[in-house]
């Protein structure tokens, strides 16, 4: 490790990231926690914090143009329904999409649900329309997903699957934290019968950043849909939908700097106007009648009821906050961060990092274990230092299942987390071994990298 | 510092040398209960003998758990309390151990009743960890109705 920055300031690509800075933005980040401690928040891949502009455009936006979105003609519609559709349409820049590709939905859950579930409303009966038979599953069919992906991109697929009764197949995880794409038996998981392939484009737990063209290849040799799920890209990376080349994409705002109750589901233009609709009512429709309706184009088919208004525009707000950063810098900083946990925490006896153990195709996740130390009781250790980090099974039990480990450690960074605070975490680890009193006996108690 | 008061000594003890650890014969039920948050699971089999219903004699809880120190020495420790006991008495203890555990800290336990249990009072403080410390203690609850409801139906 040669390219870490001695304190706060970041070098990338010419642009310098002032850590301290930033973090000025985040009220949160100067509170205290346990006793006066203060906050090192190491949990951003379950939630990021939000800076104040992000609070800001959400207070503005209710103390001066607060209405229903797209109904009513009167002077605050007319401005809320501009800031909803302005919102989106930065949204869709962010991640290199069209306006209409981008359909608002309460998180990233619900967005892999609605594809699921237009899927399933086009397996039904005589379908919905002409259009919507392309989305048509039924026995015979595979729906192939990944080891690795969050409870989000599993369970709904598993649900399709048990509704149409189509067949869920998937790739395994490798002991290093890879897809294994390459045995013999993965070779035909992706095959003639595939009609979706749903997969991470980082792995929550094991930071893994899978090779996306290539399973992009595969799945477009034999015509299957593919579901990215972004939750752990976009907030993190430069992410291009369209060079991608994916089908649906799904992401949280509560993940990337903005308020929760909103996420958004990308699906290439085409598709979203075959896809039948998920959730039905007002907004989402062109005609109605006692008889039966018809449906609105995308995204509003998709968009049923009022929507959440300033969650959008808070959304919008945190977008423009990263680009404003830049998210090649946000990247190279978190990448940073990344390699010198990795390095610090292999070199505590007892740690084992899950997952790749270098920031080659990896982000900013890292997952660990420690001997003879269940991870509840380090955390309990590290929160009491005031070192927030999520434990568990971070909502992937099948991949911790395949890594043979009950829970695991996970401290996640964002744009506002200093080397200062790594550090902070390695310390903070030690003093949960001494406290348990399991650091291996060749090791000196104190000192050393703490 | 609040950590201390969580883990107590006796809680410590309890984890490294748990007490009845290990499934046995004979038991008329087997549950197995996680907890879905964290992952951490629990096998609890219960042999009861003698009269029915809270009058049934807890012979035996035996159990193997996978988990948090919390889980397993509350599994530990449960073992102690309710193992040869009415089931009525053992319904009484789990309901105080219960209360004070679920009572954020606003429960002054009845040391008569929970013993070594009342280490555990210092879990109240921290939310995330009572579902740990209850874990063992409930599947014993539904290992004992289970087994009742098996034997008179």
């Amino acid at each position: 490790m040669t390219a870490i920055a001695p304190t706060a300031g970041t070098s990338a690509g010419g642009a310098t990231l002032d850590v301290a800075k930033i973090r000025e933005d985040f009220p949160i980040l100067s509170r205290t926690v346990r006793d006066g401690k203060p906050l090192v928040y190491l949990d951003s891949g379950a939630t990021s914090q939000r800076p104040r502009q992000v609070l800001d455009a959400e207070r503005t936006f209710l103390e001066t143009s607060n209405a229903a979105v797209h109904r009513g003609a009167h002077a605050l519609a007319e401005e809320a329904t501009d800031a909803y559709e302005s919102a989106r349409e930065r949204i869709a820049a962010f991640v290199g999409a069209d306006i209409h590709e981008v359909v608002f939905t309460k998180n990233a859950t619900e967005a892999i649900n609605l594809v699921a579930y237009g899927m399933s409303n086009a397996s039904v009966g005589d379908g919905v329309d002409q259009a919507a038979e392309r989305f048509r599953l039924g026995p015979g069919d595979e729906v192939v997903t990944t080891e690795m992906e969050h409870h989000a991109n599993l369970v709904p697929w598993q649900e399709l699957c048990r509704r149409t009764g189509a067949t869920l197949r998937w790739f395994s995880v490798t002991p290093d934290g890879r897809l294994d794409l390459d045995s013999d038996e993965a070779r035909s998981v992706i095959n003639e019968r595939t009609r979706v392939v749903a997969f991470t484009h980082q792995s929550n737990v094991l930071g893994t950043v899978p090779p996306v063209e290539e399973l992009v290849r595969r799945a477009r040799a034999v015509g299957a849909y593919t579901v990215l799920d972004a939750c752990q890209s976009v907030p993190h990376a430069p992410v291009d939908l369209h060079a991608l080349g994916v089908d649906f994409a799904a992401f949280s705002g509560h993940k990337m700097l903005g308020p929760s109750g909103i996420g958004v589901l990308y699906g290439r233009a085409e598709l979203l106007e075959a896809l039948p609709p998920f959730l039905t009512g007002g907004s989402m429709i062109e005609l109605v009648r006692m008889e039966g309706s018809t449906y609105a184009p995308p995204p509003a088919r998709f968009e049923a009821g009022v929507p959440m208004t300033s969650q959008a525009i808070g959304l919008g707000a945190a977008v423009d906050y990263l680009s404003a950063i830049g998210m090649d810098t946000v990247k190279a900083h978190e990448n940073e961060l990344t390699g010198a946990a990795l390095v610090k925490l292999q070199d505590l006896p007892g740690v084992s990092i899950v997952g790749p153990r270098t920031t080659e195709a990896r982000g900013g996740a890292v997952a660990f274990t420690i001997e003879g130390l269940h991870p509840h009781d380090a955390s309990q250790v590290l929160d009491d230092s005031g070192i927030a980090v999520r434990v568990g099974h971070h909502c992937a039990w099948p991949l911790h299942r395949a890594f043979g480990v009950q829970a695991s450690i996970r401290a996640s960074f964002h744009v506002y987390n200093s080397m200062e605070e790594v550090d902070a975490l390695v310390a903070g680890v030690r003093r949960a071994q001494e406290f348990f009193g399991v650091l291996p006996p060749s090791e000196p108690l104190r000192g050393g990298s703490a | 510092m609040k950590l201390d008061s969580m883990y107590q000594e006796i809680i410590l003890d309890h984890y490294r040398n748990p007490h009845g650890r290990g499934l046995r014969d004979p038991f008329e039920a087997e549950v197995h209960h996680v907890n879905p948050t964290c992952g951490d699971e629990v096998t609890v089999r219960v042999h009861l003998t003698g009269g029915e219903g809270l009058d049934a004699k807890v012979e035996d809880l035996s159990y193997d758990a996978l988990g948090c120190s919390i889980s397993q020495a509350a599994t530990s420790v449960a073992h102690d309390l309710l193992v040869g006991h009415t089931v009525g008495e053992a319904f009484e203890t789990l309901e105080a151990y219960q209360t004070m555990v679920q009572g954020r800290g606003k429960v002054e336990p009845d040391e008569d009743v929970l013993d070594d249990a009342v280490a555990f009072a210092g879990v109240a403080a921290y939310p995330a960890r009572v579902k740990c410390a209850l874990l063992g203690w409930l599947a014993f609850k539904d290992a004992v109705a289970q087994a009742q409801a098996g034997g008179t139906s």
